[in-house]
């Protein structure tokens, strides 16, 4: 098993976070992982993304030109990335702040509503967990149990009391993921 | 205890290993991408453990200028930094060697000439390998293609360093520095204490004692004679760890017709290569040097008996390719590709210019 | 009498600090460095601290400080010396750590590394000889050289519209936090020694005082009588004339 992923979208949006809590997770459950952000000035609101690589073998280039699977939320990173996912590949995007949706029809495409959801649930910091939720469900790559592990490992310890409204967040975004 | 296992930046596992591996001391000037080096460090408050001294300096001249001193009382000393700050540096790089000392310097570094870029770059080979400061020297260059060897390397730089009594290079590039993977920290080592410095380091400046002359740590000597016979031990230091200390790794160079070369996270991404071209029917493999100086002239040359052609494969306009071409005499041909400017290139580049620079030839 | 009959120890007036050896110095005759190292050399074997004493020398006429006084040494690169310093002081908490610089080398090419070492607080010492001159490269304007002062770079005398003015450093560290202890010395009468002697004294016991943080700046105003191209005697009478109009002889700051 080896699963390439992009995340991209907004400086902010917690994308590098959400890339590190899922290769923590990969870790914790005993696989290679690799974590490489596209790094620069912008701390907020700048273009940010992150290379995550999860793997059964050990990982060579953690710079990669095609994914297997990509994480959008921005309508920038539409369309640097669109193109760049494998065939069969998975696109999954939030529809927040997308005017063009994507058109490949020889990948799956899927669309969660999590920035709606995330303010519907009075909790917008948990978007990148909703996040997370629906990219396990359609691509089960690390279960649950490591990725509260992994989220214990990438969180300060000050924000441990965070980690049930994480999982539920996580849960929701399990719930909500649709093909598009 | 099993190792803990950990997610960590490269830069990050640095800072950790220099703890771990009784660093005496540390002396650095933020510059991106390096910079969570001393961060991580100020966060960790070595002083109040092993009692490492850690000390944001006022520039990179008076940093490496620290190390310089810190390495004449023979401590364990370290800086770090990104290549506008490794040119900086360069005065005191010549004055550690020139003094005979030891010492650790890291340059994680990013795209050149000038103010350059932050982006991961190699443009910096000629400057460590072949010079860079004033005068006949050279240093050890380790070359870190992972996370894990970014901690590894530390240590193994140390005891390179005290064991020639010269300064060591890590040689990285802002996509290791900046890079997460899993790490196992090296076990923790203490600090030396005075009395074996004294022991170990008898040439080292920690106060003079009744039983020995005064020590003086210089690189000055204004009679030529003598100035020659140093230069001389230098040039035989440099034969003698060109001689014992070449470090390389082979991924599928048995049976290749054709081999990349390259260092650092440059091997990284031909590693790859190599799998994505196998699968293609295409016998490459890759040779990655670990150590820049020394360099594996000899072990290149070995390769001779079955590989058809070379494709040196750097983050910068041709370097490396030089000393690949030395080692080859000119019976193969060796060819380079790269991207500048930050870029780094793909799998996919570096096959297809495999295949245009080498296969097709 | 002979000679012979006059060297007997107990007609011994003076001597000469065991740990400044035999060494021929390369100073010009009437140079006020090797004053200055003699006290240097008293006051550390007279606090006992030979064992637990590194000097940094800089580049300049002081580079072979070395050779004539028998401690551990560092030869600095141009400047660096208060960053050295810096260093061996924190990695050797315990030990008297000091520098001997130039004007040149203390006060234009190393600014920045002897503002921010005193402006850490530094518990070092740093002995500071101004001559207003190069003397080591051939007698060339230092920053510290005073205007309409003739030097081979500035032949017809320093020109401020062209050069800027003497810079009184000294001045400008007494005014940081980090600085415990800045005084202006000078060596050239036997009151003058005395007073220096007592200055580097109080600058190395500072260093040994951690409970009261901060550098300790000591600057002679000296003499270059080669690079002045005067003689000894008139370079002393001209010091006293005009340096010490620009920089006047006292402390500075003492906490």
């Amino acid at each position: 098993m080896k699963e390439e992923i992009i995340i991209a979208g907004f400086g902010g949006q917690g994308v590098l976070s959400m890339g590190k809590i899922l290769a923590y997770s990969g870790l914790m459950q005993g696989k290679e992982v690799s974590w490489l952000p596209a790094y620069g000035p912008e701390q907020r609101g700048g273009t940010a993304n992150v290379t995550v690589i999860i793997s059964d073998e050990k990982i060579s280039s953690p710079i990669l030109n095609s994914y297997d699977t990509a994480i959008i939320l921005n309508q920038q990173s539409l369309e640097k990335f669109e193109s760049k996912v494998k065939p069969g590949g998975k696109l999954i995007y939030d529809p927040y702040g997308i005017v063009k949706a994507p058109t490949r029809t020889d990948i799956d495409i899927y669309c969660i509503n999590a920035m709606d959801t995330a303010l519907a649930m009075n909790a917008h910091k948990s978007f990148n967990m909703i996040i997370l939720g629906g990219l396990l469900k359609i691509c089960p790559i690390v279960d649950l149990e490591y990725v509260m592990l992994g989220l214990k490992k990438s969180l300060p310890e000050r924000h441990h009391h965070l980690l049930p409204q994480n999982e539920a967040a996580i849960r929701k975004g399990m719930e909500i993921i649709n093909k598009h | 205890m099993s190792e803990e296992v950990r997610l960590m930046k490269g830069n990050e596992a640095l800072a950790e290993a220099a703890i771990r591996c009784g660093c005496d001391g540390y002396f650095g000037y933020p510059i991106t991408p390096q910079s969570e080096v001393l961060e991580t460090l100020m966060k960790l408050k070595p002083w109040e453990t092993t009692g490492m001294v850690v000390l944001q300096a006022e520039s990179e001249v008076a940093s490496i200028n620290m190390v310089y001193a810190g390495a004449g009382c023979g401590k364990k000393v370290m800086t770090s930094t990104s290549s506008p700050g490794f040119s900086l540096m360069q005065e005191g790089v010549s004055y550690i060697a020139g003094a005979d000392i030891p010492a650790l310097v890291v340059n994680v570094m990013r795209g050149g000439p000038g103010l350059g870029t932050i982006q991961p770059s190699q443009a910096d080979y000629f400057q460590t390998v072949k010079g860079g400061g004033h005068g006949d020297y050279r240093q050890i260059t380790l070359a870190p293609a992972s996370v894990q060897e970014m901690a590894d390397f530390v240590g193994l730089g140390f005891d390179l360093a005290f064991k020639y009594n010269i300064l060591t290079v890590i040689l990285a590039d802002g996509l290791i520095g900046q890079m997460m993977e899993k790490v196992v920290l090296p076990p923790f080592v203490p600090r030396k204490t005075n009395e074996e410095i004294r022991k170990e380091c008898p040439w080292a400046s920690l106060g003079k004692t009744p039983d020995r002359k005064r020590n003086v740590i210089t690189s000055l000597e204004l009679e030529p004679e003598p100035m020659e016979r140093r230069n001389i031990a230098l040039q035989a230091k440099y034969a003698e760890i060109e001689k014992n200390e070449v470090r390389y790794e082979d991924i599928e160079t048995s049976d290749a017709e054709y081999l990349f070369v390259a260092f650092g996270s440059a091997a990284r991404i031909c590693q790859k290569a190599v799998e994505v071209a196998r699968a293609e029917g295409i016998k490459v493999g890759l040779l990655r040097p670990i150590t820049l100086f020394p360099f594996p002239y000899e072990h290149i040359k070995e390769q001779l008996t079955h590989v058809k052609g070379i494709l040196s494969v750097e983050y910068n306009a041709g370097q490396m390719v030089e000393d690949i071409r030395l080692a080859v005499e000119g019976r193969i041909p060796v060819e380079h590709f790269g991207r500048t400017g930050g870029i780094v290139p793909t799998p996919e580049e570096v096959i297809d210019a495999l295949k245009q620079k080498i296969i097709k030839k | 009498m002979t000679t012979q009959d006059i060297i007997k120890p107990e007609n011994l007036v003076y001597a000469k600090p065991s740990i400044m050896n035999d060494n021929t110095m390369h100073y010009c005759p009437g140079c006020s460095h090797g004053v200055v190292h003699k006290l240097v050399a008293e006051v550390i074997e007279e606090m006992g601290i030979v064992d637990k004493t590194i000097g940094i020398s800089p580049v300049g006429c002081a580079v072979f400080a070395y050779n004539y006084i028998d401690i551990d040494w560092q030869e600095a690169a141009h400047g660096r010396a208060p960053a050295m310093a810096t260093a061996i002081k924190r990695l050797l908490p315990d030990h008297c750590v000091f520098t001997y610089q130039g004007d040149g080398d203390l006060a234009a090419i190393g600014t920045a590394e002897t503002i921010h070492a005193c402006n850490r607080g530094e518990n070092i010492a740093i002995i500071f000889i101004n001559n207003a001159i190069y003397g080591m490269t051939g007698g060339q304007m230092a920053p510290t050289t005073l205007e309409g002062m003739k030097t081979s770079t500035c032949p017809y005398g320093r020109d401020v519209t062209l050069n800027g003015y003497h810079l009184p450093i000294g001045n400008l560290v007494a005014q940081l936090e980090g600085t415990r202890y800045v005084t202006r010395q000078s060596v050239h009468t036997a009151a003058a020694v005395r007073k220096a002697k007592a200055a580097i004294k109080k600058a190395f016991e500072n260093t040994l005082a951690p409970e009261k943080k901060g550098a300790s700046f000591v600057e002679i105003v000296s003499t270059c009588n080669s690079g002045w191209k005067m003689s000894p005697k008139d370079a002393n009478d001209w010091m006293v004339e005009n340096m010490f109009k620009a920089y006047p002889i006292g402390d500075l700051k003492n906490i």
